[in-house]
């Protein structure tokens, strides 16, 4: 056999869950976990005679959204009525947008290793409603909850520009800390506001002749973890497949498949004899949308630094690692309430440290966001520069933030007293302490003079017994200046 | 002149609807249905060259509504109507396969 090479080539289709109060279409409010079907009413029921009505919020979310991804946004646009029958759409139809989508023709950019980004292709995001869900029983019926149905739902899809799993879910992340910054969706997974359906094929390259393996949707996943392990089995699977069958893409023999968690397979979703016919038509309840310039200007005022953005920028402005700059951008709170004790005089490094150490730790017990833990810029700016001016350790200054959490008006010089925290730099008072250390340990102490190999260790262990003594208290930069001093 | 549909086509159609129809009901459908689009074909007669097509009979546009919760009916007028229920759901035939 000739030599074999391929490439995944992967586009996203991916629904995110807009957090108005009220539904897209009805004044139903947004549900999740209320008993079944008590968010209801005629209008997301589908009775007769009723008349949806926009639900600009959802709009403007949208089309922010939609100016975050650069895209062009329509100057005029409509609903279709999608024809769709299943029971979790009582209407018999989704109202979604067809030929005339809100946004098109953007892109996202995504960080890949070592800082480098890449472009990612957007092909159209538009508006639509959800569905209610099936629930389906042990018995020989379904069960219908039609709480969702009508909530809004923002569909974008990308270009076939992700050539790898981890470049997928690395999009997807990206996009759920972009939502979360425009504060237009909570995009918790667990709660499904956000849904992912790759296309995936391969390009496989064999004795010199390209071949492009048949596309394959798959439907409907709902964590990081299902998206990115579905590529990479639907890859393995196809390049099997290929190597069996020898297929290749042609009209008409793209494929739906789902996934199956426990044996963490794709499989095939029973095949339609004919392709689905929605047969879309703009819906006469509902009049057009048309942007004008005045009220794009007005959305667009309300777009922040995006997150990819901003870490890029910790980056550069305050000379964070790659890493930590993710770490403090991945909510826009925890960023913003960074740049506060900054402001607030601590050096960016140090505060980076504090707040991922100590800040995010706390803030996740006490599920609540840095900003609300009640301690302010200032103090962390504190405890930050009295960590690098020599008075606390960097565990002291640990511990004093997680003191002051629990009690907000102790000020700080009373929290550092009452648990012994400041550091010992005197040096007359740590010059006695060190002097006795030498006293009792003189097979130590001739290691180290004699700068053998065990000399460093030797000190190390000096410096520890001096630290002993103080309870942990003693400056150790001031020690060990010391020590080097006596027995230099 | 041709049937505009013939039978084929409206018993596809009738499926998409989920509407059932006997041989007899297929054939008088078709019939109907031809007239209708033989009628509507007139419109092609009409020299549309410069006219936009259109989205709406109505020339608005932007109608909306403030993000307010409404109070909903709750669960028991919800299914007041349901032909099946189950506990607070509707209960319909099992579903086989999903879109």
């Amino acid at each position: 056999m000739g030599e074999l090479r391929y490439r995944v080539v992967v586009g996203l289709e991916i629904h995110v869950q807009l957090c108005t109060k009220s539904k897209m279409f009805c004044g139903c409010a947004l549900s999740f976990g209320e008993e079944a079907n008590s968010r209801v009413c005629p209008v997301c029921l589908g009775m007769p005679g009723v008349l949806p009505v926009m639900n600009e919020q959802a709009l403007e979310y949208a089309v922010l959204v939609a100016l975050a991804l650069d895209c062009k946004i329509a100057e005029f646009t409509k609903w279709d009525r999608k024809s769709y029958y299943y029971p979790d759409l009582p209407k018999n139809y989704q109202i979604s947008q067809y030929d005339l989508p809100l946004g098109s023709g953007g892109f996202i950019e995504i960080p890949l290793e070592a800082g480098r980004t890449k472009r990612i292709g957007i092909i159209r995001a538009h508006l639509e409603e959800d569905a209610g869900k099936n629930l389906h029983t042990a018995g020989n019926f379904s069960q219908v909850d039609l709480n969702r149905a009508g909530t809004p739902l923002l569909e974008i899809v990308t270009e076939p520009d992700m050539s790898s799993a981890a470049e997928v879910r690395t999009l997807a992340v990206e996009l759920q800390r972009m939502v979360r910054y425009l504060g237009v969706s909570e995009a918790d997974m667990q709660k499904g506001h956000m849904r992912f359906e790759p296309n995936i094929n391969l390009i496989i390259t064999k004795d010199g002749v390209e071949y492009k393996t048949p596309i394959v949707e798959v439907k409907n996943l709902n964590s990081f973890r299902v998206l990115e392990r579905s590529v990479d089995v639907e890859e393995q699977r196809q390049l099997d497949e290929f190597l069996e069958t020898g297929e290749v893409m042609g009209m008409g023999n793209k494929t739906t498949r789902g996934w199956d968690d426990i044996n963490q397979v794709t499989v095939l979703q029973r095949e339609k004899e004919e392709a689905p016919d929605y047969r879309y038509f703009p819906d006469p309840d509902l009049v057009p949308v048309e942007f004008k310039c005045e009220w794009l200007e007005d959305i667009r005022s309300r777009l922040c630094e995006l997150p990819i953005k901003r870490q890029i920028r910790f980056v550069d402005e305050y000379k964070l690692s790659d890493y930590d700059a993710g770490v403090l951008t991945a909510e826009r709170s925890t960023a913003e309430f960074f740049e506060r004790v900054v402001a607030a005089g601590g050096k960016p490094k140090r505060v980076c440290n504090l707040l991922t150490q100590v800040g995010l730790k706390l803030a996740n017990e006490k599920g609540c966001s840095v900003a609300e833990l009640d301690i302010t810029p200032k103090d962390f700016a504190q405890v930050s520069n009295d960590v690098d001016g020599g008075i606390l350790s960097a565990s002291g200054a640990n511990k004093a933030i997680e003191l002051k959490a629990q009690d907000p008006d102790k000020p700080f010089s009373v929290i550092y007293e009452e648990n012994n925290l400041i550091q010992k730099s005197d040096v007359g008072e740590l010059e006695q302490i060190v002097e006795q250390v030498i006293v009792d340990n003189p097979k130590a102490v001739e290691d180290v003079t004699s700068g053998g190999k065990k000399s460093k260790k030797a000190q190390s262990f000096l410096l520890g017994q001096v630290m002993q003594k103080t309870k942990g208290q003693a400056n150790p930069k001031v020690v060990s200046e010391i020590l080097d001093r006596k027995l230099g | 002149m041709a049937a505009k549909i013939d039978q084929t086509q409206v018993k596809k159609v009738a499926k998409l609807s989920r509407l059932d129809l006997t041989e007899t009901e297929a054939a008088e459908f078709t019939g109907q249905l031809s007239a209708i689009l033989e009628y509507m074909e007139k419109m092609n007669e009409l020299d549309t060259t410069n006219v936009q097509p259109l989205a709406h009979c109505l020339p608005i546009s932007n109608v909306f509504r403030e993000d307010a919760v409404k109070e909903s009916l709750g669960t028991e007028k919800t299914l007041a109507n349901a032909p099946q229920r189950d506990g607070e759901f509707f209960k319909v035939p099992k579903i086989l396969d999903e879109i």
